[in-house]
């Protein structure tokens, strides 16, 4: 049951072969195995298992809400949810209890959902690469490999030396911490796939310090579904936040239209960019979950105005030789690794070959989008966490001798370096004598970026298809070499730009690497055209036939996983 | 929509009143000035003789002053600018905040459509161009009842520009004449009133009122073409009365829904202007007048004895009458602006422009509200000069008090007399009774009809002049007109009735 998709127990509850409530405790059990995946910051029990039991009742009076009415799912931990603390895995906002809900979360328990947590993040959704943090003591370490699978853990030297190896850098090197929660581990880390590939190769001395990251910053979200913890997670997308952790945990990872869907309650990175997004195994699960979320918001100025013709029924695309897809050329960067370049290349052949148009379109200032994001996005980072300066709510330092005095030491204390970082960019992109030189050309780029897309669709494409990321996970000791900013800026080179003109933009699971590891591409299409994108996204999900990950390890009843796995046809594989 | 405020997240902690150090009260670049009315110190500049600007005394050269002004008028509504929080004045501190005004993350500002009509009536009515596209910016300062570290503004293109405002200044031997002067607006823009800090210096704390916090401000912005206090006073005043006319802001100072900052420079006729210095806190118009030109006679007299003027915030402390630096540590702030990413454009429409089938509730139409314009105190006054005959001196004075207007156009509604009498009657008599016991117009114990009544007798020449004016004594209450009937009553029964007696029967019948 766990291992289905969230319309095929949407419809098993339906037909009452399973209860809400039974749905929800094997989710929380589920949670409580996979605890060392660091996948929640908050596990809400008690909320789920009575929404369950409202929903129970529901279904028994035939009065069920609809296909979401029972189903588990999680939001990022930086949606506002009344009652439930919500931390942007920050110290500065640890123990914010908020008194509303956002409007999106408030939708899907509208519709019935069940809420099982709030998921890890970066700080405030910063860095694309989910990473790591504190590691402050070794009691916290030992906390997390005593949790570690059975497997995994039979080796007494592993957690040493994990704690001697991933506690250096810390210290050290980068000194960044992303997320005071600590780091998500990708639940593709545990998979039979890669666990086989990995057992072929020589080189893997440890099995332990091999973990991989989920990409970010909305890595909680998409190892919660990839771990069958639910159906369904909520995500937000500033730079390609939730298509970037998708790929990496071979999910569907959706990014609505700008003013598609409310960010009331989101708690913003990047007013302009920001958009809730949609972490599901299918396209048509993300569909359904799209048609509760998406419409106007008397509370979001910047939502669409008309209401939008719900639900978002996907049709099955029999024909795509109407279809035109672009492949724009100023996304093969050398940095690409071959084995997604081979894979991009063999779905815009796979399109070619069923009929469709296939053509290169040049999307001319893609070369100057890293450096104009980091302008506004910084410079809107330094205005949004203004608010945090310890007076109505997290946290407070101690000092009191100055208003000023305290200002500073609660920030301190408050943010992390990332944080900090982009603070001081941004106040000093948005100095009056720096104002034109930076923001203002920044925003002009935008524009000129922006417009890019408008011609590539002007000319007749319907679609763009790229990669969504450089390469398939990797692990976390590789990944920390490198500092925060290189991460994230390298990570999001296929993505960022789609936020920055307002895109709908998909990342779609297409195969396994050579290493047994989930590789995504990514579909992008015309402003508000979000139904007609993820159409193509389901017919060539349906093309590709991307493997279940194989968890059997972590979960007690294998069969139910298994009986639902599909046979790993990867139609697209070298 | 009154937010549950103990519920806000902070455990253990009370919010509402938030500690935060005495140290530092004063706050640069407030956009819509402080409360706080204490001073630190005493004050360093010695009070000087006022002189006006331009006497020229022996040898020197002239001086002229130059006067600019911000003013804050507070829309009158019945929500904030971007939240459902109600507006009131004297609500229990912190009792009327939404979660948007309180900042709490996630929350996002939806801009109030009364608010918006407000800024586009006030702009026809000063003679503005409206903008049909506006934009909302962010500007950046650290206060603790700023509670978003921004205050949402209009700072690149706002709602109103290139107006002018039309003021009458009293000239002439028995300052009779008025003589109209007109002053530049610069623009009018739509922007966010911040919260309220009360500096309680003996515990080192600072308590935080968020009430007005997010309340929609109209910052009106007057060209320097002023140049003294009263002339600064006389447009103000236009201005309130204005407003009020329009309904757009209550525009009572003593409830700070209008205050000013005043901008002011001196130089020689021809030369540059002279470097500025910013005057805050001028809660009265008096005190503006007073201000002004306390701080015009500043700068010549150190520009004369051979100081300079720093370009500076000044604080105007009306009980020592003088103007006193702020003292600022940090010098000029930089306040960051940045376009508001949550607000759209605020796109307006005209009659040509309208689209089809628009939304009567998505769409402002300019020229709807321009037909919905009340009379404006100009048009009054000239209505008045000419249905009536004053003189345009008589009718500024009817509209400066406030409520006399009203009194008037009641007295004359219900009496025979003359408007001439009745003016007379209205702007002597009854004004200056009611300005010899202190009082408003709305606390005079004489009624309209009370007065129609009494210039009928008059006109109807049943009672004379002097006696009628000896009934308005009684009617208010003045001590020696009833006294001086008491003395008439004893001598008409020879002294044999009790004073005390006849007091109280003559207050009975003459119904005190």
């Amino acid at each position: 049951m766990l291992g289905r998709s969230l319309r095929e127990v949407s419809a098993a509850l339906k037909q009452g072969q399973i209860t809400p409530t039974e749905l929800c405790q094997k989710c929380l059990s589920l949670i409580k195995k996979t605890k060392f995946l660091n996948a929640y910051i908050t596990v809400s029990e008690e909320v789920a298992l009575k929404q369950a039991e409202e929903s129970e009742k529901r279904y028994k009076n035939g009065q069920s809400l609809g296909d979401l009415d029972g189903i588990p799912i999680a939001v990022k931990d930086n949606f506002s949810t009344s009652g439930i603390e919500t931390t942007c895995a920050s110290n500065m906002l640890k123990g914010y209890i908020p008194p509303y809900n956002a409007t999106v979360v408030q939708k899907l328990l509208d519709q019935g959902a069940l809420l099982m947590g709030k998921t890890n993040l970066d700080e405030f959704a910063m860095g694309v690469l989910l990473l790591s943090s504190t590691l402050e003591c070794n009691g916290a370490i030992s906390a997390r490999c005593s949790l570690r699978l059975p497997a995994s853990s039979d080796s007494p030297d592993s957690a040493s030396q994990v704690a001697g190896t991933t506690g250096m850098p810390h210290h050290s090197q980068s000194g960044s911490t992303d997320g005071v929660f600590g780091p998500v581990k990708n639940p593709w880390s545990y998979s039979k796939q890669y666990r086989e590939k990995r057992k072929q190769n020589p080189h893997s001395e440890n099995e332990d310090s091999d973990w991989l990251i989920t990409g970010g910053s909305s890595g909680g979200s998409a190892a919660a579904v990839s771990a069958f913890t639910c159906y369904a997670a909520l995500g937000s997308d500033t730079g390609g936040s939730t298509r970037n952790p998708a790929a990496h945990c071979g999910l569907v990872g959706f990014k609505p239209s700008y003013g598609l869907v409310s960010r009331h309650g989101l708690i913003p990175l990047v007013n302009s960019m920001d958009v809730p997004g949609i972490l599901t195994r299918c396209v048509d699960d993300a569909a359904i979950v799209l048609g509760a979320l998406a419409g106007p918001d008397p509370r979001d100025s910047t939502t669409v105005h008309e209401p939008i013709n719900k639900p978002f029924m996907l049709p099955s695309l029999a024909d795509v030789s109407k279809l035109c897809i672009g492949i724009p050329k100023e996304y093969l960067v050398p940095e690409l690794s071959s084995e997604v370049q081979s894979l991009w290349s063999k779905a815009a052949d796979l399109f070619e070959s069923e009929g469709a148009k296939v053509i290169e379109v040049s999307l001319p200032h893609t070369s100057y989008s890293i450096v104009c994001y980091h302008v506004l996005c910084t410079s809107e980072v330094a205005s949004n966490m203004a608010r945090f300066d310890g007076l109505q709510y997290g946290h407070r330092c101690d000092i009191d001798v100055s208003t000023e005095a305290m200002y500073a030491a609660t920030r301190r204390e408050g943010f992390n370096d990332v944080v900090r970082g982009r603070i001081l960019s941004g106040n000093f992109f948005l100095l009056k004598e720096n104002y034109e030189n930076y923001f203002v050309k920044a925003q002009k780029v935008r524009r000129l970026i922006a417009n890019d897309f408008v011609n590539a669709f002007n000319s007749g494409v319907d679609v763009l298809l790229t990669p969504t990321t450089l390469s398939e996970a990797v692990p976390y000791l590789e990944f920390i070499k490198e500092d925060n900013r290189t991460r994230s800026a390298q990570d999001d080179i296929f993505t960022q730009a789609v936020n920055m003109a307002g895109l709908p933009a998909v990342s779609i699971p297409v195969a396994l690497s050579n290493q047994g590891l989930p590789i995504g591409l990514q579909f992008i299409g015309r402003a508000f055209c979000d139904q007609q994108l993820l159409t193509v996204a389901k017919w060539f999900e349906k093309q590709v036939q991307f493997p279940v990950i194989q968890l059997q390890e972590l979960m007690d009843d294998c069969s139910a996983v298994l009986e639902n796995e599909k046979l790993a046809s990867v139609s697209l594989k070298q | 929509m009154a937010a549950p405020m103990l519920r806000w997240g902070c455990r253990g902690r009370r919010w509402a009143f938030a500690r935060v150090d005495g140290g530092s009260c004063h706050r640069r670049g407030a956009p819509t000035g402080s409360t706080s009315n204490q001073i630190r110190g005493e004050s360093s500049v010695a009070q000087q003789p006022l002189h006006t600007a331009q006497k020229t005394r022996k040898g020197e050269h002239k001086w002229a002053a130059v006067v600019g002004l911000e003013i804050h008028a507070q829309i009158s509504s019945n929500s904030k600018l971007f939240s459902g929080s109600q507006v009131r004045f004297s609500a229990p501190p912190n009792s009327l905040v939404s979660f948007f005004d309180a900042s709490l993350p996630g929350t996002l500002p939806v801009l109030n459509r009364r608010c918006v009509e407000a800024a586009v009536m006030t702009g026809l009515a000063l003679n503005c161009h409206i903008n049909k596209k506006s934009l909302f910016d962010r500007k950046h300062y650290f206060y603790a009842d700023l509670p978003a570290g921004y205050q949402i503004t209009q700072q690149r293109l706002p709602i109103a520009v290139n107006g002018s405002l039309i003021y009458g200044v009293c000239a002439g031997k028995k300052q009779s004449q008025v003589i109209p002067k007109t002053v530049r607006i610069k623009q009018i823009q739509l922007e966010q009133d911040s919260g309220k800090s009360l500096h309680d210096n003996l515990r080192s704390q600072t308590l935080i009122d968020l009430n007005r916090a997010g309340v929609g401000l109209l910052e009106v912005v007057l060209e320097p073409d002023m140049s003294c206090g009263e002339e600064a006073a006389t447009a103000v005043r236009e201005l309130q009365l204005i407003l009020q006319a329009l309904g757009t802001s209550q525009a009572n100072m003593a409830e700070g829904q209008l205050r000013v900052d005043a901008n002011i420079s001196v130089h020689h006729p021809g030369e540059p202007l002279g470097v500025r210095t910013e005057v805050k806190n001028l809660n009265s118009i008096r005190f503006l007048a007073k201000a002004i030109d306390y701080e015009i006679q500043r700068q010549i007299n150190e520009l004369e004895n051979g100081g300079e003027i720093l370009n500076e915030t000044r604080s105007f402390h009306h009980k020592l009458g003088c103007t006193m630096s702020m003292r600022d540590k940090e010098g000029k702030q930089d306040y960051r602006f940045m376009p508001e990413p949550n607000l759209p454009p605020l796109v307006l429409y005209d009659a040509t422009s309208l689209p089809a089938g628009a939304d009567p509730q998505q769409v402002i139409n300019i020229d709807q509200i321009r037909e919905t314009l009340p009379e404006l105190p100009s048009v009054t006054r000239e209505k008045l000069v000419q249905q009536y005959g004053m003189l345009l001196e008589h009718s500024f004075t009817l509209l400066n008090e406030v409520g006399l207007l009203e009194f008037f156009q009641n007295v004359i509604k219900e009496t025979r007399a003359e408007p001439k009498k009745v003016t007379s009657w209205v702007l002597n008599t009854f004004l200056g009774y009611l300005k010899q016991q202190n009082l408003a117009v709305s606390e005079s114990p004489v009624t309209p009809s009370a007065l129609a009544e009494l210039l009928d007798l008059l006109d109807s020449r049943t009672i004379s002049s002097s006696a009628a004016k000896q009934v308005m004594d009684v009617k208010n209450r003045n001590p020696r007109a009833i006294n001086k009937l008491i003395g008439l009553v004893r001598k008409a029964t020879q002294s044999r009735a009790d004073p005390v007696m006849i007091k109280e029967i003559l207050e009975k019948k003459l119904s005190l």
